[in-house]
């Protein structure tokens, strides 16, 4: 019988999910470089890339929807 | 305009790239999840720790894909809001709620679900385990429905309706959104292709297995699933292009033409099987538009109408908005040079709406707003100046579309073959023992991947010059950003990609090799 079937009322549900995750990421095996490649990846992308090279332009220069929209449509009638 | 030209060129240089680099991981994802499920059902009904091993082994395959491919799409998200901000907003909640929904309910859905499938092996019941692999199959296919409907909504915008206040597209009708005829194609299209794909991997990879002698059982029990899941993925591709085909004619008929590098379209049409396209024809010369070809008679008329003798318009004949019906009628359609005019209507008409606006004037407001509407269907074609600034690339297009059907079409000969050698017993000796066909089947890898990414070619340069059809060319959905910066993160994203990719690949190459000398078929719960 599985474990989690053995243990009725003794863990709350919460201890039961974060047990899943907390054994299954100590028992991974092929995990290791990889989750270091995704956290070099993650790194990259958000704290280099999106910091300093991905503002949202819109929302980064406007306070408030009237602003962008009026920025849009100044835009758009530029004759592109 | 040289240097808009040039932002253009790179933003779409860098968009393409990164969505080409995230659609190497995700049709993988929705076939491997599939065939997994399906692998384990077979253990969970006949509790075979062959099926178990055999499960594990691909579930781990899926699960390095899945972490290689994970966030790769977020980098387009950054884009829309630097590079593309003029279309993020003018797209509105139409872009805005399907990728919501995909967000809260796909994405948690597949990851709960995917932490379960890895981790729960000695944690849940085995019912419990396999529902859990089949909802994060599902999961993932309702992750890129959502995606594929907003991308829909570019080639076939319906749903909405313009409010020139907000200067946003604002959604009418949720439902024509999501079942317009475009997305129900695309999506079906994708999702199968997906299955394709991964039958295509899984044959291929046993196929390594089976040249190096090493776990020959699980190779051919794993050859069995994914080539059943594969075939029933390329089949159903295919009867999804054909609708995808017909729904094209009637709403981006320049796109088919592009498709086919037809100028000049007939009754009859028939449909280039191969060609090389005539560098110097263009939609108003005489040029030939083939220097060699080799066509089937009214196959065009077929794949776009259904009808054999169904008139099938060309560039020249859409620019000049003639068309014939197959009765012979000559339909006219509106020629460009009249939706430049119109799309030049509903710029004054925004114009007269914004003047208005500053001075307060209401009623003004409303009577530009009532123009603007009126002729707001052709609203992206007052940007151009000629008819031929709306012809997409007919190379890219036409080559892309070729290789695509021609790869395809392979691939389904691939799953037959690779079928019947495995139910005709005299024949199963050619995946066991026949180098020449291992090596095929490894290399057919490759040309799935190839024509999964040739679909995607064929849908956005075709749907060129617009980023949403009609209303908003590519050119006027960026933003005015210096070309330097896009040079900068483009080749910052080449490098990166490319090294993770090396070294992503290096992990499940090693992965593979390691595993194949274990035994498989015995695995430890």
């Amino acid at each position: 019988m599985p474990k989690s079937l053995n243990t009725k009322g003794k863990n709350s549900i919460f201890r039961r999910i974060a047990d899943l995750y907390i054994d299954g990421f100590r028992n991974m095996t092929v995990g290791r470089s990889l989750w270091i490649l995704i956290i070099i990846k993650l790194f990259i992308m958000f704290a280099i890339l999106k910091l300093f090279f991905f503002p949202d332009l819109l929302n980064s220069t406007y306070n408030n929807d009237e602003d962008r929209a009026q920025h849009v449509r100044n835009e758009l009638l530029k004759n592109k | 305009m040289n240097e808009l030209t040039s932002l253009v060129d790179w933003s779409r240089a860098q968009f393409a790239l990164t969505a080409a680099y995230h659609w190497l991981f995700v049709p993988l994802t929705l076939g491997l999840s599939v065939i997994v499920a399906v692998m384990e059902t077979i253990y969970y009904r006949t509790r075979d720790k062959k099926w178990l091993g055999t499960t594990k082994f691909w579930m781990t395959l899926f699960a390095i894909n899945f972490a290689i491919g994970v966030a790769t799409g977020i980098i387009l998200e950054f884009e829309f809001g630097t590079n593309w901000s003029n279309y993020s907003w003018f797209v509105g909640d139409i872009f805005g709620a399907p990728l919501a929904i995909e967000g809260l309910l796909a994405f948690f859905m597949e990851s709960t679900f995917f932490a379960v499938m890895f981790f729960g092996w000695e944690k849940v019941s085995p019912r419990f385990h396999l529902t859990s692999t089949w909802l994060t199959a599902a999961g993932a296919s309702i992750s890129a429905l959502w995606i594929l409907i907003a991308n829909s909504w570019m080639q076939y915008p319906v749903g909405m309706e313009f409010d020139p206040a907000q200067m946003r597209n604002v959604m009418n009708d949720f439902w024509a959104l999501v079942l317009s005829p475009v997305a129900i194609n695309k999506i079906i299209h994708s999702v199968f292709s997906g299955w394709a794909l991964a039958g295509v991997f899984v044959v291929g990879v046993s196929s390594w297995l089976l040249l190096k002698r090493r776990n020959v059982e699980m190779a051919l029990r794993s050859i069995r699933v994914g080539a059943w899941v594969g075939f029933a993925g390329i089949l159903i591709t295919v009867f999804s292009g054909d609708g995808s085909a017909k729904v094209v004619s009637k709403v981006q008929p320049m796109k088919l033409a592009a498709m086919e590098g037809l100028y000049h379209g007939e009754q009859g049409q028939s449909i280039a099987a191969f060609g090389i396209l005539n560098p110097a024809k263009t939609h108003d010369n005489d040029e030939p538009p083939f220097l060699f070809d080799i066509s089937i008679p009214k196959g065009l008329s077929f794949l776009a109408e259904g009808d054999l003798n169904a008139f099938v318009p060309g560039i020249s004949d859409i620019i000049n908005g003639v068309k014939v019906s197959s009765e012979g009628d000559t339909l006219n359609t509106v020629p460009y040079a009249e939706r430049i005019a119109i799309g030049k209507e509903a710029h004054k008409a925004l114009k007269q709406y914004d003047d208005a606006k500053k001075a307060g004037d209401t009623a003004a407001m409303n009577k530009a707003n009532m123009a603007l509407q009126k002729n707001f269907k052709y609203f992206g074609y007052g940007y151009f100046d000629t008819p031929e600034e709306a012809i997409p690339n007919v190379p890219i297009t036409f080559y892309a579309f070729h290789i695509m059907v021609i790869f395809g079409s392979y691939i389904l000969l691939f799953f037959v073959i690779v079928l019947l050698c495995l139910y005709k017993k005299s024949l199963t000796k050619l995946l066991t023992d026949s180098k020449p066909v291992q090596y095929l089947a490894i290399l057919s890898i490759p040309v799935v991947w190839i024509c999964s990414e040739a679909g995607w070619v064929v849908a956005e340069v075709g749907r060129q010059p617009w980023v949403i059809e009609g209303l908003m060319p590519t050119r006027a959905a960026i933003s005015d950003i210096p070309t330097t910066s896009v040079i900068i993160t483009f080749s910052i994203f080449a490098a990166v990609f490319t090294g993770l990719l090396a070294a992503e690949l290096n992990i499940l190459f090693k992965f593979i090799s390691k595993k194949s000398k274990e035994n498989i078929d015995n695995p430890t719960i």
